[in-house]
């Protein structure tokens, strides 16, 4: 719905009010707001009542293996990168009742698919890579013959309110897959915080949603200032992640060193935890957990998030087809950065940086591709 | 068909028998734990040897046999092949059926010398010179880890076994549960030296769930890494000593876990 002042394509300005506005217009209307908050010794998504919530002077300082929250010398409410938990756990959610059955004294035995419970929810927040990351799991659940009913009415009750990054973390590499610091599409308002000049955001609308939504805040149309201000900020961003990760022959490169020593390198560090794969925003693992009650008359599956880095994830009849470390890190890294291209035309990774800060023994993938590759990896963070 | 023939029809409820062994009993407690299932527990099975249920007890073999501790002495460990014996299934619960549990740590140490300080007549204590999990002694069906176990992990093997079906019971790591419970890594967020990812899951990630390490209480996961994880807490700052104390716990006895401590001796 168009109304008025602003075309789709024109971008406006809030200030952090209007952006308090925005999120109390998004309640009226029904929809559930997450946005970043500090919890757990962390920022993640929880549900925010307006800005007073949002971590406001808080950064994340990451590094393989450690994440720690530190206070800015400014009052950005979006001044980190991204923390451990993405949106997946929104979409894709960590246990999902699938069906129950029962079975009566008759032995008649009757099934109910559990209905999808997809409340309107507004994701206030949303990196770039994160969005692609959303992108990149549409295309899992909901291309193809067989499609996700539970992923795609979650989907279809989100509004997406992404924010460009300026800040990026040592393990961010976002920019050298071309999935950030600035947000391309997907979404349905995008937001550059800029702190020169007056705090305030400019926005990009990306839906007519979107468009409806700022009708109900106060806003005033861009001027060249505030595109200016946002193209330094973008700029400053996309200066540090520069050379971070070179992604240039990757899908060949992987596939052909399949038989690389360096995995049993990796394989001795790698704690098989599996940590990586489910903070990482696109892995999208999962198995199903059968029950049965005592008397046998009620039976449930459960679909639960799993890991390609567990032993009975690859288990067929007669045993587990990656049974050593070696076998499931390769498997891993070669579907993320490789096959992953063949499957669903696109890399598997959003360069998050996640499975890096979160891998409890920091073992940096940029790091292990170059070095299956057989290439020194030069381009780092600290650097 | 009437009411009374299709009861005499139904197959008889399977026996279940629970054995203690060196233990705290608190596995066997699980059991009695299930409150709102125990009903339903009683439903399917015949209880016809439980102790701490019940002095009625019936005579074997039995179906399923719950097995709680570790075997110490030479009447244990008699004792536990006659089980054997009597039993069709036999699945032992716990950290010390499993492992040998916490009371392995004499298997370090010079057991004579405990008993000279412990009893006032040590000449009557008859004690094996290792103490062991069950399965160092007898086949095993299942092993059900943790300390204690998990009454919604017990209530699974037993419907399983009911339904004849393999229960579904997972291997994979402590973190896995920590991650579905949208728990950030202690490890990573703030240096907390935790044994979750060489631990297999089943206790719902209890400790992490408040901001503690997680103990090993359910022992090696599959294929655990222990050195990578040593080397880790190392570089958090954490020495020998405290590293042989964490492995060297109530699990300690496990295959993964003493081939660890020993290294930080």
């Amino acid at each position: 719905m168009m109304n008025g002042a602003h075309d789709l394509a024109d971008p406006v300005v809030l200030d952090p009010t209007g952006l308090d506005d925005l999120i109390a217009a998004l309640r009226r209307r029904g929809f559930r707001v997450l946005g970043p908050r500090i919890a757990d010794e962390t920022i993640s998504p929880a549900p925010v009542d307006g800005i007073d919530d949002l971590p406001a002077g808080w950064t994340d300082v990451q590094e393989p293996g450690s994440y720690r929250l530190e206070r800015r010398t400014d009052d950005a409410l979006f001044g980190y990168a991204v923390g451990p938990q993405s949106w997946k756990r929104e979409l894709f959610p960590a246990r999902l009742k699938l069906w129950s059955a029962t079975r009566d004294a008759n032995g008649e035995v009757a099934v109910e698919e559990t209905p999808t419970e997809a409340q309107p929810t507004a994701f206030v927040g949303v990196r770039p890579c994160e969005v692609e990351a959303i992108t990149i799991q549409d295309r899992i659940f909901l291309s193809g013959t067989f499609t996700d009913r539970d992923y795609g009415e979650r989907r279809s009750a989100a509004f997406i309110v992404a924010v460009d990054c300026g800040d990026p973390a040592s393990t961010c590499f976002c920019s050298s897959l071309g999935t950030g610091p600035a947000t391309g599409g997907g979404f349905d308002l995008a937001l550059t915080e800029l702190l020169a000049h007056g705090h305030r955001f400019l926005v990009r609308i990306g839906s007519a949603a979107g468009q409806e939504i700022l009708s109900d805040v106060e806003t005033r149309p861009a001027v060249e200032q505030d595109f200016t201000d946002a193209a330094d900020v973008l700029d400053r961003a996309d200066a540090e992640l520069r050379g971070r990760f070179d992604p240039s022959g990757v899908r060949n490169g992987l596939v052909r060193n399949s038989e690389s020593p360096h995995w049993d390198d990796v394989a001795s560090r790698c704690l098989g935890c599996a940590n990586c794969t489910l903070v990482c925003p696109t892995c999208f693992c999962m198995s199903v957990e059968d029950r049965s009650s005592l008397a046998g008359d009620e039976a449930t599956r459960t679909r639960v998030w799993d890991t390609c880095f567990s032993v009975g994830h690859s288990y067929i009849h007669g045993g587990s087809i990656r049974p050593s470390g070696r076998s499931r890190y390769r498997q891993w890294l070669t579907h993320k950065f490789a096959t992953w291209q063949d499957q669903f035309g696109t890399s598997g990774c959003v360069g998050c940086g996640r499975c890096i800060t979160w891998c409890p023994v920091g073992i940096d993938i940029r790091e292990e591709v170059a070095a299956v590759m057989g290439r020194k990896e030069e381009h780092h963070a600290d650097d | 068909m009437s009411e009374s023939t299709k009861r005499a029809k139904e197959p008889r409820r399977p026996r279940l028998a629970v054995w203690k062994f060196s233990s705290c009993d608190g596995c066997q407690l699980s059991l009695l734990d299930c409150e709102d299932e125990l009903l339903d527990v009683t439903g399917a099975v015949e209880i016809a040897y439980f102790l701490e249920a019940s002095s009625a007890t019936v005579k074997g073999p039995y179906d399923l046999v719950l097995v709680e501790g570790s075997v110490s002495t030479p009447h244990d460990a008699e004792r536990i092949q006659e089980i054997r014996r009597s039993a069709r299934y036999l699945v032992t619960i716990g950290a010390c059926a499993t492992t040998g549990g916490i009371q392995s740590l004499r298997n370090w140490a010079d057991v004579s010398e405990f008993t000279r300080f412990v009893y006032a007549k040590p000449e009557y204590i008859s004690t094996l010179r290792t103490n062991a999990g069950i399965a160092d002694h007898v086949t095993v069906d299942f092993e059900l880890h943790g300390c204690p176990i998990n009454k919604h992990q017990l209530l699974e093997v037993v419907s399983a076994f009911l339904a004849g079906r393999r229960p579904s019971i997972p291997h994979y790591s402590v973190c896995i549960e920590c991650k579905r419970n949208g728990v950030p890594c202690l490890m990573v967020s703030d240096g907390v030296p935790c044994l979750g990812p060489v631990t297999q899951a089943g206790c719902g990630a209890l400790c992490p769930l408040y901001t503690r390490g997680c103990f090993g209480c359910f022992g090696p996961k599959e294929q655990s890494n222990t050195s990578a994880v040593a080397a880790e807490w190392k570089r958090l700052g954490v020495e020998d000593p405290r590293l042989l104390r964490a492995f060297r716990g109530i699990t300690g006895n496990a295959r993964e876990f003493r081939r660890e401590s020993a290294l930080h001796e």
